[in-house]
């Protein structure tokens, strides 16, 4: 099982991969999407991604009110 | 430009060695709206010349966002807006009537439909991929009905063709939470055939549509009517309901919401 700090970590990464964005520029408590300069449907892309990789389900109800790194972390540990 | 071929502002077609191509291409995420409506009902009397020369048609989205992200509700607001209540009723009868034709022509086809998607495929989208009798998903696709969210149910055949292909029980979980879900989860639940690489969706598409150029096309017909009949009863009575529920006050105000809405997640239900 994964440490939350370790998922949390692998977030970051993704999405900054994804969205082509600095690495380093993203922090754990930010909003994430500030940070990434994202709308809603490229919201679900990270959704998606971030399922693929762990190979979890994320309900997105589970994720309103989510805007930062951490507490999307901590969401997805409740799920590996 | 005639039949065969055509270019319009939502949507295109082309036909190329025996498969129509229909491409969505209307920003932001090709909302069905009049504009699409009125090019989707020339491509459904198209059909019946573009079948002569064919055996498979691709539906695909040319927009980086996805698939279709469903009904147009902003202009489903503000056209219900604009008229008195029942007009608005019956104007909104009128679309379904008219969607559900060229839904219902597409589904029944003569030829071997493939729907290739990528990304936001949500609603109205959502049942556009349904019609089709194969599902070839980008890995990054997602799904979903979040008409309940608007106190409403999927209108343009959502609910019928999903019991037609699915356990009750994966139905209702997928219309009463409303909750979006990715590519792998519509392979395992038994809606996606196939799941590609980022991208990839359309050529996988052409790939299938070739395989399938090989097969006697009489077989392949008969084959698709056997396997895949239209629920025309159930699809009539979801016109009704939708139609029902729709003259609530609840609904005005879920759309009003959604039009006006400033959240950062206004896709998620």
């Amino acid at each position: 099982m994964e440490t939350a700090e370790k998922t949390l970590d692998e977030i970051l990464t993704l999405a900054a991969a994804h969205f082509k964005v600095p690495r380093a520029s993203l922090s754990p408590d930010e909003d994430f999407f500030k940070a990434l300069g994202i709308d809603s449907l490229q919201t679900l892309d990270l959704l998606t991604k971030l399922e693929n990789h762990f190979r979890v389900e994320l309900p997105d109800y589970e994720l309103q009110g989510v805007t930062d790194f951490r507490t999307l972390a901590a969401k997805i540990q409740t799920r590996l | 430009m005639g039949v065969k071929q055509f270019k319009g502002q939502a949507v295109s077609w082309q036909v190329q060695g025996g498969v129509i191509e229909l491409a969505l291409h209307r920003d932001p995420c090709n909302e069905l709206g009049s504009l699409s409506l009125s090019e989707l009902e020339r491509f459904a009397s198209a059909l019946d010349e573009l079948e002569k020369e064919a055996h498979a048609l691709i539906v695909f989205s040319e927009v980086k966002s996805g698939f279709c992200a469903g009904a147009d509700l902003r202009e489903l607001y503000e056209q219900s807006q604009a008229m008195e209540k029942l007009q608005a009723a019956r104007g909104v009868r009128d679309f379904l009537e008219r969607i559900h034709r060229v839904l219902n022509r597409i589904d029944a086809a003569p030829l071997t439909t493939i729907a290739a998607v990528h990304g936001v495929t949500f609603g109205g989208g959502f049942e556009l991929a349904l019609v089709c009798d194969l599902i070839i998903a980008d890995k990054m696709a997602r799904f979903c009905f979040p008409e309940l969210r608007l106190g409403l149910i999927p209108g343009f055949g959502g609910i019928p063709r999903l019991k037609r292909d699915l356990g009750n029980a994966v139905v209702r979980d997928l219309l009463l939470t409303g909750r979006s879900f990715n590519a792998t989860k519509g392979q395992q639940i038994g809606l996606v055939s196939q799941i590609v690489g980022e991208g990839e969706a359309l050529r996988a598409a052409r790939a299938t549509a070739a395989q399938i150029g090989k097969f006697d096309r009489e077989t392949a017909v008969a084959a698709k009517r056997f396997i895949k009949p239209i629920p025309i009863e159930e699809l009539r009575k979801e016109i009704d309901i939708f139609c029902e529920l729709f003259s609530r006050p609840a609904v005005q105000a879920g759309l009003k919401k959604f039009v006006e809405s400033t959240d950062a997640q206004p896709y998620l239900p």
